[in-house]
């Protein structure tokens, strides 16, 4: 915001309050109350506002509360933010980022939890990434901010207190490239957002028992990094992948068949993808824990699939 | 003076007119209204915000008539703008009749929506823009286009689908969009455009307060339907531009139909106008039929926009002599509403208007109906010689940046891969 002023900010209380997760904390004392604006409750219409304003010279940021509050602005982020580059003839671009927390948190509740990357994801027109540790949320976001392309930048309600030294001096990541997380020989584990922790976790669990994992962040969810993802593939000829979203028409789902087309002959076995339960995510702890992938089947996984 | 409530009294019931749709309830109104009082309250910043008053034009127009017979320096126009409006009409007229043949000839294809009847409403506000201020439309949107200053050439490209066409051919009949004229859409969900205006609205206000650009007063203005004031988009931009008086007019093009849904059947209070002052801004109908009405208040309420006093709803009643789209077999309608609005055709009447204050003669007029022939004419012959996409057209612009399309398994840019160029790469 400071290098470019064009850059503003617009959501449900990302103003006097800070954000619902604080991320805006203290902007709109610094750049005002235009350049961080509390909107109404009406996500369709702000959301469509940042495109009209992305397209006559803005960089609007749109935060969504919770990610699940966008699907009140489907209309406006697949019809405009998707094709009005297209339909326009290149005319218009639409430099927004449509970023905010969403996943499975501690017992939030059903439409509190929601992981929309699989709703998405087949819009064309959109870059999505999900961003896992301090070092890559700043470099995503302001990768985001800087593409002419319109990003949603998925962060995850649970992450949100992670502590970590990052670099001070300025630096940006590539919104296309996955990251290495832990190299290894055995088998490539695909991964993003908090799911990255439950397979470092077992990754631990896995070590001790003499297994060599190879933990790839995607980061990028759309479009894969097929060459980080490939060159893996090429090594350990067997993948396993661990998200949270939905199994049905998840990430996962259109990773595997990603895989499969690209990378059929490396591999030694089908893929494997572990994905949330196709449920409403329910209230009750004990239920909620069943909903998403925990380490412990992580390690199960790994187990069957190196047999 | 009539307040608020005693103004309600006095429109016909609403029944009536589900019977008697040719005559409508708000023809002719002459009251004026003021907001609600604020009651019980010390006036606080935002309800003295509230206390103006809302004056139907035909008021305005009849006091300027009645003043001093029909002396020139009275009129509501001069000679040159009038035959500036004349000709836009007539342009958007005849544009909209070549589009009909052209469909019927297979040489456009799906949706095609046509503006005849309404061309008032698209002269009289947009002949008063400058280039840098928008509009925004919705599917009904060649004659917005035309009016705002793009060649009539590529707009029937356009709609052929061939690469001269304003949007290259991939946007069609409902995504006319132009930079250079700030046109920005053609939107083919109804009220999907007008949060965009509010945008385009908040972005002339951010460069002028945050950016410190002191010239930035562009204006913008979103033109819909009476079916779209029913949806929710419509009443959430309305409360946004009021709250942060954004330089926007939204205009209503109320046609009475939304293809086959009659208003007064779809509307619990189906006076558009009056949800304006709900919202904390001035609602005003007009006769949206007469050019010159619609032109004075358009005048009043982009000015008012631009001094940074914000935003404005103007109900236009209007109406489109042709089905909803080429594709409407318009049986719903009864024949003696058409008539009726027919008589009121606004080319018609302008051009009444001008010869009987003798502005100007039949000579004159004819010269600018057989230039915008030649003008359509010649759009068409464009477009018609004018090159379909190559099929390396394909996955273009998909993407500003087109490494959005990803690293592929070579570790290159996949849009690097000629496949690309070439349109056959799979995406």
């Amino acid at each position: 915001m400071e290098r470019d002023a064009r850059v503003c900010v617009m959501g449900e209380d990302v103003g006097h309050y800070g954000g619902s997760y604080k991320v805006t904390k203290d902007l709109a004392n610094k750049y005002g109350d235009l350049r961080v604006l509390d909107t109404p409750i009406a996500e369709n219409s702000f959301t469509g506002m940042a495109i009209g304003a992305a397209m006559t010279g803005l960089r609007p940021i749109v935060e969504g509360m919770n990610m699940g509050f966008l699907l009140l602005a489907f209309n406006q982020i697949s019809n405009n933010c998707g094709m009005l580059h297209y339909t326009s003839g290149g005319q218009f671009t639409i430099p927004v980022v449509i970023r905010g927390p969403g996943g499975v948190g501690r017992q939030l509740g059903a439409e509190h939890s929601q992981r929309l990357e699989s709703y998405f994801q087949s819009i064309p027109g959109i870059q999505m990434v999900a961003c896992s540790t301090p070092y890559n949320a700043k470099g995503l976001m302001k990768a985001a901010i800087r593409s002419e392309n319109p990003v949603i930048l998925f962060e995850h309600v649970l992450l949100y207190n992670l502590k970590e030294r990052i670099p001070d001096e300025e630096y940006v990541l590539n919104l296309e490239e996955a990251e290495m997380v832990r190299p290894g020989e055995h088998i490539t584990i695909l991964t993003y957002s908090r799911m990255r922790y439950h397979v470092m976790q077992a990754a631990k669990t896995l070590v001790n028992k003499g297994y060599d994992p190879e933990v790839i962040d995607i980061r990028s969810l759309k479009p894969f990094d097929l060459h980080t993802i490939g060159n893996s593939v090429k090594k350990t000829h067997r993948v396993l992948i661990v998200e949270e979203c939905m199994r049905t028409g998840g990430i996962g789902a259109s990773l595997t068949a990603a895989i499969n087309e690209y990378f059929h002959d490396y591999l030694d076995a089908p893929v494997v993808c572990l994905s949330s339960q196709d449920v409403p995510t329910p209230y009750a702890g004990t239920l909620e824990e069943w909903t998403v992938v925990q380490p412990t089947q992580i390690v199960t996984a790994v187990e069957q699939l190196c047999r | 003076m009539s307040s608020a409530f005693s103004a309600i009294n006095t429109i016909q019931p609403l029944h009536r007119t589900i019977d008697n749709p040719s005559v409508s309830p708000f023809l002719g109104s002459t009251h004026k209204l003021r907001s609600f009082p604020a009651c019980n309250r010390a006036p606080s910043a935002s309800s003295i915000r509230r206390q103006f008053s809302v004056v139907a034009v035909s008021d305005v127009v009849k006091q300027q008539k009645t003043k001093s017979g029909s002396s020139l320096s009275n009129l509501l126009i001069t000679k040159e703008e009038g035959l500036e409006l004349y000709e836009d009409m007539v342009l958007g007229r005849s544009f909209e009749d070549m589009c009909a043949q052209m469909y019927y000839r297979g040489k456009m294809f799906g949706f095609v929506h046509l503006y005849n009847g309404q061309e008032a409403v698209s002269t009289g506000f947009i002949k008063l823009l400058t280039k840098e201020d928008c509009i925004v439309s919705t599917y009904r949107d060649h004659v917005h286009a035309l009016s705002k200053g793009v060649p009539a050439r590529q707009v029937m490209s356009e709609l052929f689908g061939k690469t001269t066409g304003c949007c290259r051919g991939q946007g069609g009949s409902m995504h006319m969009f132009s930079e250079e004229y700030n046109v920005l859409g053609g939107f083919a969900f109804i009220g999907e455009g007008i949060p965009v205006s509010t945008g385009a609205a908040f972005t002339s206000k951010y460069r002028r307060e945050v950016l410190k650009e002191a010239n930035s007063d562009q204006v913008t203005l979103a033109f819909f339907g009476d079916g779209t004031c029913n949806n929710g988009q419509f009443f959430e931009c309305l409360n946004m531009a009021a709250l942060w008086k954004l330089p926007i007019v939204f205009v209503v093009e109320n046609n009475l139909w939304a293809i086959g849904m009659s208003h007064l059947r779809a509307t619990s209070d189906p006076e558009i106008w009056k949800k304006g002052p709900a919202f904390g801004m001035p609602g005003v109908h007009i006769d949206g039929m007469d050019v010159l009405k619609v032109r004075e208040v358009a005048k009043e309420a982009v000015e008012r926009a631009r001094r940074g006093e914000g935003p404005t709803l103007i109900e236009c009643e209007t109406y489109r002599f042709r089905g909803h789209s080429l594709a409407d077999p318009d049986e719903l309608r009864d024949p003696a509403e058409k008539a009726h609005y027919a008589t009121r055709d606004p080319i018609a009447a302008l051009k009444k208007y001008m010869i009987e204050n003798k502005l100007v003669n039949e000579a004159e007029l004819k010269a600018i109906d057989k230039k915008i022939d030649e003008v359509v004419e010649d759009a068409v012959e464009f477009a018609d010689a004018s090159p379909h996409p190559a099929r390396s057209q394909l996955l273009e612009n998909v993407f500003a940046d087109p490494k959005g399309f990803g690293i592929g398994p070579d570790g290159r840019y996949r849009c690097e891969d000629p496949k690309f160029t070439e349109g056959t790469a799979h995406v």
